[in-house]
């Protein structure tokens, strides 16, 4: 690295400054970008590479580290899935919580998409408020909220009840999808509106015909978004369902796993495999339009 | 194309039909639009937030309605020793979490930014943290954080012979502390750095190339390119981050429960221990109802960071 520099400079004494030269060189290049970028990508990935392994390995090894190399395993087991499957209610957790968050998905779709649209196309006096205040909504978080909900549940004799949870999750999921939307709709170009106004289509015929079909990308970023944010869920749904059957993914494991003194840490982490599993692989199919609609509600 | 598909469609529509021009009077249609996504936020948002507000003034406990108790519940909150280590270690955890996050997303945003071979592959990767259920990647952490098979004690103790024996990093309080915002600050990593990297990408390159003629160091362009630039853009994720750290719940519910005796609560924890799981929704509404002050301060910040960035583009930038 000194030689490069040091030939550099005497290039650069004549013209440009040492620097620009010796940017791109190749020891500078791997002690400055590739060796920091390895570190984080271990380090954001090892948990995960735990928890795989872990749901694998048999209870005597898991407890062993003096005999066996704990980064990997010698004998794979699928015991902790097997009995996950099989002596848990853990299909019926799946179950619901992909009800839940299908459920959730669909109406914070068809309600964001309808505001967005009244927002940003159908401008009446008054709409930058009405998007200023869904915005706000979107600051609101939910631990302030699960108390006084917990009660309004109750009163609506939804408590215990997966619908509880539809209906709950579009007030985090509303906000931030019209949200969304409305950046959306903007980049839409007004005048294939206008002309199919002028060719006397009405209003939703606009609307179901030219604007939501070119809205199709930002409806799959927003409905991807609501997918994951409602899996991910915890803490309403933590609070408003009781029974072992409704729960949904994450609390179940957490409340109905977790038992005794003695942690059972295969299932515990084959539990948490499969969880994350279905929002991983829902993720790696869209990453485009997940990384786009995350970065482009920051930059609305 | 399609417009002229639809024009004889829509013309061999055109009946005097009173839904077809109801739906299409504007005030009507604007009414139908907002209704469904108004009425689910008001009757699950904005009533529940002013509801919420009432239950701190109240003495209701599950199964009985309160009565009006006034200034009460506050009162008890400020005697009370749990409550002001719950806000101790609210700020404290946001604080650190937040710088932590901040100063290493945006690093690993700046080494995102440069060309390198499976660039996007990366981004993916990278973004894993975050998308992952919180409460399972925590369930990983507690176990990372085992006291007796903890692979970072295997690590220091048995193969780089750092230390003589295994830490214990959920059984006292400062250790816990700070194994809670390690786990924080790694699930918040992604989303600063993603974030971050969509702003860096939005800088002119010729910025950077007028600096470099003119003799700027590295440092020197960091520090007045692309530190100003991303001003705005870091006002508006910061304050998302800090509320959502300050509210934080899953983590420290899922991996100290608030333990070791009590240091780690935050307060949304600490709501949740009284108001649901120990009945006395009064009480927990308080404790989240004194959230609310920092949360404001928080969106004052965020308003005007936005009304910075406006002044900076110009007015007409909309």
């Amino acid at each position: 690295m000194t030689d490069t520099v040091a030939q550099s400079s005497t290039v650069a004494d004549a013209k440009a400054p040492p620097d620009t030269m010796a940017w791109d060189s190749g020891l500078r290049r791997l002690m400055m970008i590739y060796l920091p970028l390895g570190c984080f990508v271990l380090i954001l990935l090892f948990p995960f590479y735990w928890m795989a392994i872990t749901s694998f390995k048999p209870n005597a090894e898991l407890m062993n580290y003096k005999d066996n190399n704990p980064f990997w395993i010698s004998s794979p087991t699928l015991a902790h899935i097997k009995h996950l499957l099989f002596n848990t209610s853990y299909p019926q957790w799946l179950k619901t919580t992909m009800m839940v968050a299908i459920g959730s998905t669909t109406l914070s779709l068809i309600a964001s998409t309808l505001a967005a649209y009244a927002i940003e196309r159908l401008r009446f006096r008054g709409s930058p408020y009405v998007g200023l205040g869904i915005y706000l909504a979107y600051l609101v978080p939910p631990s302030i909220l699960f108390i006084p909900l917990a009660t309004v549940v109750v009163q609506f004799g939804l408590f215990d009840s997966p619908l509880a949870l539809i209906l709950v999750y579009p007030t985090f999921l509303v906000p931030f999808c019209t949200w969304l939307l409305i950046g959306y709709f903007k980049s839409i170009p007004y005048e294939l509106e206008e002309c199919a106004l002028v060719d006397g289509a009405t209003r939703l015929q606009i609307l179901r015909r030219i604007t939501l079909p070119l809205a199709v990308p930002g409806l799959i970023s927003a409905g991807i978004f609501s997918f994951t944010l409602s899996w991910n869920e915890f803490i309403y749904a933590l609070a408003f369902i009781q029974s072992g059957a409704n729960k949904t993914v994450p609390v179940a494991i957490l409340t109905e796993l977790v038992t005794g003194d003695v942690y059972q840490w295969g299932a515990l982490m084959a539990g948490s495999l499969l969880g994350s599993l279905p929002v991983a692989i829902f993720y790696s199919l869209f990453v485009d339009y997940y990384v786009s609609s995350l970065t482009g509600a920051v930059k609305e | 194309m399609s417009v002229t598909t639809l024009s004889s469609h829509a013309l061999a529509q055109r009946q005097p039909n009173w839904i077809v021009r109801l739906f299409d009077c504007k005030p009507f249609l604007i009414a139908m639009c907002l209704a469904p996504a108004l009425g689910l936020l008001s009757v699950f948002l904005t009533y529940p937030l002013g509801l919420g507000i009432w239950l701190a003034f109240t003495d209701t406990t599950i199964g009985r309605r309160g009565i009006f108790v006034g200034l009460e519940n506050f009162q008890y909150l400020l005697t009370d020793p749990l409550w002001w280590n719950a806000v101790f270690y609210s700020v404290f955890y946001t604080a650190i979490a937040t710088f932590g996050k901040f100063a290493l997303g945006f690093w690993l945003a700046l080494l995102l930014n440069n060309h390198f071979p499976f660039k996007s592959l990366l981004r993916a990767i990278v973004l894993l943290p975050w998308i992952v259920p919180t409460v399972l990647s925590a369930l990983a952490f507690w176990w990372i954080y085992d006291p007796q098979f903890s692979i970072i004690s295997y690590l220091l103790v048995d193969v780089l012979h750092w230390k003589s024996s295994n830490i214990d990093f959920l059984g006292s309080p400062w250790p816990a502390r700070f194994s809670l915002i390690a786990a924080n600050i790694w699930r918040g990593i992604p989303f600063v750095a993603i974030s971050l990297l969509a702003g860096l990408q939005t800088i002119s390159p010729s910025l950077y190339e007028a600096a470099m003629l003119d003799g700027a160091s590295a440092w020197q362009r960091f520090r007045y390119i692309t530190f100003p630039m991303m001003m705005p853009i870091l006002a508006i994720v910061m304050t998302f981050s800090i509320i959502f750290t300050f509210t934080d719940f899953q983590l420290v519910y899922a991996i100290t429960r608030g333990g070791p005796v009590n240091s780690t609560h935050l307060l949304a924890t600490l709501a949740f221990q009284r108001g649901i799981a120990g009945g006395e929704l009064g009480e927990g509404a308080a404790i989240a109802v004194s959230m609310i002050p920092f949360l404001v301060f928080a969106t004052l910040f965020s308003y005007f960071g936005l009304a910075r960035r406006k002044w900076q583009q110009g007015e007409a930038n909309d």
